[in-house]
């Protein structure tokens, strides 16, 4: 937030100290300490919180924006950043952290069964690996709830024991029993059997809860099937944190933790749960190499530049050839026409990819297109392969087309005229003029929106995963792909994010490469623009 | 127009008007045509969505025969639906997302405009970069980023709409400071030395005189971010997890991909409806827009 404190001091009086030429507070220096001091509560607030959950990353990256809020708006030295702080802070965060993190992921197995760390990957397989300990006795059990925490009481020898997830078992002497139902727990609620019945949400907690049956992790836990009988559980995994293996107790199989991220056993069998290890460029490897991924990654990848060059190219046209048209004071309306031209572009992009969808359906009955266009014959526009490409390119036209019109008739008024009357007197005639003359000027101006355009379309998400969702699919690869689909669309059902299989270091690899096409393409834009500028 | 009087003349005048109205029509006059079946392919697909909506079926079978039944039964069965919340959802993420990028925005350019500091060359160079990368390429790592900061701060995590807003901001700098600063560079000088030398502080002199002076910049760049950020899908669909939170863009969407037939006339409703705050920004800020797109700014 800009500053608005200095407005209470008048300038500084010939070499007084700043401390004496206070005349006051002004209204912007209250409004500004109110300010900072939300800031600096929010700030500290997130500080403590991440202290407590011992996310260090976060607990040094607040504090230092909180100094850093501090230090800029109370020094007198630093002008400019007052002005640039705010969105600098949000820039630092939600984008360059985030790009530079990207990098990071790249380089990891990060994904589905590569969540965390191996400690907790131990945990999760000793978990899984449970099973009921073989005459283990089936023990009555009653539910417990408090505080939205779950807990078990059983009744062992005549003794009531109580404990929870985070807490082992420890005899209650105070509950009350009935049987083999304990009525009352002090600080506990008792979970009666028709509340359990009657919500499944509740079911699957007790069915997941495993109350240990000690401090020590061996001695196992009490677990349940169906919520009256409780049973010990002991893990048929061993983990001995030296020699960094787990054993299956049963068949003595040794798994031992390999380089990439898992428990791999001699015959090569692995466990089901990794966690997170730094892989390299592996995952760049895989992008180009892999079965499932390197023959659609071409195919993508081609049409993803075949898409966005075709899309500039047809509605950059189009809008300049309806500007050459109408940019002409001898039509009449002229400002009505234009305001419906613009109609398309006033119109949220994703609601027309959606309208659009709606009417390029196969049936007749239901699309508009088939129906009045092509005499009710049954096309199948978004499930043909070619189709569906025709059909992206066509629809991306409507939509973009009134951005060109807006943009070349602003271009085609602000010629310069000395240069087209200079053509003229040297005898260029009208065709002459069109072909030689206009368009270097034109490109001028229209150039570096042409560029931005591409890289826009190069990811245009919103379009392709609104009209066809990368449909139809390819048959040739197990891969959840297909033939519409570009790189941005890729990449997102790769990375998982929405649901299924999440593979985010593979999502990583890719999304580099996207950077560098874009920003490869941006850097030869802006020399070549600069050139043309050169020119005139 | 001919008289017997003076049939010469008159024989020139015809033929000469002949010639004129030939002239006209290979001139002018086509364009009357070309323009009516432009105006058609524009405006068809907006007819028929406002037909469908109005139509007093709500599948997509038959909605082929134009305005064939005038209901308002689409609109109100928007009701019982989550399209209302929605809609306010929308709204607030896409005002809040236009009014911090055009704060923050101004605030930037103003500064790198106006003043003189060491990294001033590197901080626009490094704007300029930044601008040629997406911010919506990441979306991985802002997904990983929110999961671990709604463990820290749950208002700032996962299916948070806040959260989704800094996000926008987060991109607000790089897209919006170099279309700014152009603007900025074109108000003169002399007028901040002006009020400096009546005694305005740099804040007075922002916040009363240099904001005022480039309102249409700021008309556009709150345009663009407002429609930016209605408009957006991928990130508004991996942040927002829970129905209640979802934006318009993920709503609609889900209502088409699950169901097109039978949620069709939910969904023409519920586009004309959503169209309208968009239409209106573009048909008051008309005269902007035009100034404002040639100046950088890009859609579609």
């Amino acid at each position: 937030m800009p500053d608005a404190g200095t407005q209470g001091s008048p300038p500084r009086l010939g070499g007084e100290p700043h401390a004496r030429a206070w005349r006051g507070t002004g209204w912007g220096f209250i409004v500004k300490l109110v300010i900072m001091a939300a800031i600096n509560a929010v700030g500290l607030a997130i500080v403590w919180a991440s202290y407590v959950e011992g996310s260090w990353g976060i607990l040094v990256g607040m504090l230092a924006l909180t100094v850093a809020a501090d230090w800029v708006y109370f020094s007198k030295r630093s002008l400019p950043s007052k002005y640039i702080f705010p969105g600098m802070a949000f820039l630092l965060v939600f984008q360059l952290f985030t790009m530079v993190y990207t990098f990071n992921v790249a380089m990891t197995n990060y994904g589905t069964g590569h969540n965390s760390t191996q400690d907790q990957a131990v945990d999760a397989l000793l978990i899984q690996n449970e099973r009921a300990v073989d005459g283990s006795p089936a023990y009555p059990l009653t539910i417990l709830q408090r505080d939205g925490e779950l807990g078990f009481a059983v009744v062992a020898g005549g003794q009531v024991q109580v404990g929870s997830a985070d807490s082992p078992l420890a005899s209650a002497p105070d509950a009350t029993v009935d049987g083999d139902q304990v009525t009352a727990v002090s600080g506990w609620d008792v979970v009666d059997r028709a509340t359990l019945l009657g919500d499944q949400a509740l079911q699957r907690q007790v069915l997941d809860l495993r109350v240990p049956v000690s401090e020590d992790a061996d001695d196992g836990s009490i677990r349940t099937r169906e919520g009256t009988r409780g049973t010990v559980y002991r893990s048929m995994l061993e983990w001995d944190p030296q020699a960094e293996t787990l054993t299956d107790t049963e068949t003595r199989v040794v798994y031992r933790a390999r380089d990439n991220g898992r428990f791999v056993a001699d015959d090569g069998t692995a466990l089901p749960v990794g966690w997170q290890v730094y892989v390299g460029f592996d995952n760049f490897v895989r992008g180009f190499t892999d079965t499932n991924y390197a023959a659609p990654f071409w195919r993508i990848a081609a049409w993803t530049f075949a898409f966005a060059i075709l899309t500039v190219a047809t509605s950059f046209l189009m809008g300049l050839v309806m500007a050459i048209i109408f940019n002409d004071p001898r039509v009449q309306g002229r400002n009505v026409l234009r305001m419906l031209f613009i109609l398309p572009y006033a119109f949220p992009a994703f609601l027309s990819a959606l309208l659009w969808r709606g009417m390029l359906n196969a049936n007749p009955d239901y699309g508009i297109i088939n129906d009045l266009f092509f005499f009710g014959t049954r096309i199948e526009w978004l499930n043909d392969p070619w189709l569906a490409k025709l059909a992206i390119i066509g629809v991306n036209l409507w939509l973009s087309f009134p951005y060109w019109f807006l943009v070349c008739t602003g271009a085609l008024q602000s010629l310069p005229s000395d240069v087209l009357e200079a053509a003229r007197i040297d005898g260029a005639g009208r065709w002459r003029t069109w072909t030689s003359v206009m368009p270097p000027l034109l490109l001028i101006s229209t150039a570096p929106l042409i560029i931005a355009s591409f890289a826009f379309n190069f990811n245009n998400f919103t379009i392709i995963y609104m009209l066809t969702e990368g449909h139809p699919r390819f048959t040739d690869t197990s891969a959840v792909l297909g033939h519409t689909d570009i790189l941005i669309t890729m990449i997102y059902q790769i990375s998982g994010v929405a649901g299924g299989r999440a593979d985010y270091g593979l999502a990583s690899a890719l999304s580099i490469i996207v950077f560098l096409v874009v920003g490869v393409i941006s850097a030869f834009a802006f020399r070549r623009t600069r050139r043309l500028e050169e020119i005139l | 127009m001919a008289t017997t009087m003076q049939a010469a003349p008159a024989r020139v005048d015809s033929r000469s008007a002949a010639v004129r109205r030939r002239r006209w029509l290979a001139e002018v006059g086509w364009k009357y045509p070309v323009g009516l079946l432009l105006v058609f392919y524009a405006a068809f697909p907006l007819a028929y969505v406002l037909s469908a909506a109005i139509a007093s079926s709500g599948t997509l079978t038959g909605s082929t025969e134009l305005f064939r039944s005038v209901s308002a039964a689409n609109f109100t069965a928007l009701g019982d639906t989550q399209f209302w919340t929605w809609m306010a959802n929308t709204l607030i993420i896409a005002g809040a997302t236009a009014a911090g990028s055009v704060l923050m925005g101004a605030a930037a350019a103003y500064a790198f405009s106006r003043f003189r500091f060491t990294g001033r060359r590197g901080g626009l160079t490094a704007l300029l970069i930044i601008q040629m990368f997406p911010q919506m390429l990441a979306f991985i790592s802002i997904f990983l980023l929110l999961l671990a900061l709604g463990n820290v701060v749950p208002a700032l995590g996962l299916n948070s709409r806040l959260a989704l807003i800094c996000v926008y901001l987060g991109g607000a700098l790089g897209t919006n400071t170099f279309l700014m600063y152009g603007f900025f560079n074109t108000i003169p000088r002399e007028i901040d030395e002006a009020a400096k030398i009546d005694g305005a502080t740099h804040a007075q002199t922002y916040w009363t005189i240099i904001l005022r002076l480039v309102t249409p910049i700021l008309a556009v760049v709150g345009l663009l971010s407002f429609v930016g950020a209605f408009g957006d899908f991928i990130l508004a669909r991996i942040i927002l997890t829970s129905e209640r939170n979802w934006t318009l863009a993920v709503g609609m969407y889900a209502w088409v991909s699950d169901q097109l037939n039978a949620n069709w006339g939910l969904f023409a409703a519920g586009a004309v409806i959503a169209s309208l705050p968009i239409l209106t920004l573009f048909l008051l800020l008309q005269r902007y827009i035009v100034g404002g797109l040639t100046a950088g700014s890009v859609k579609g």
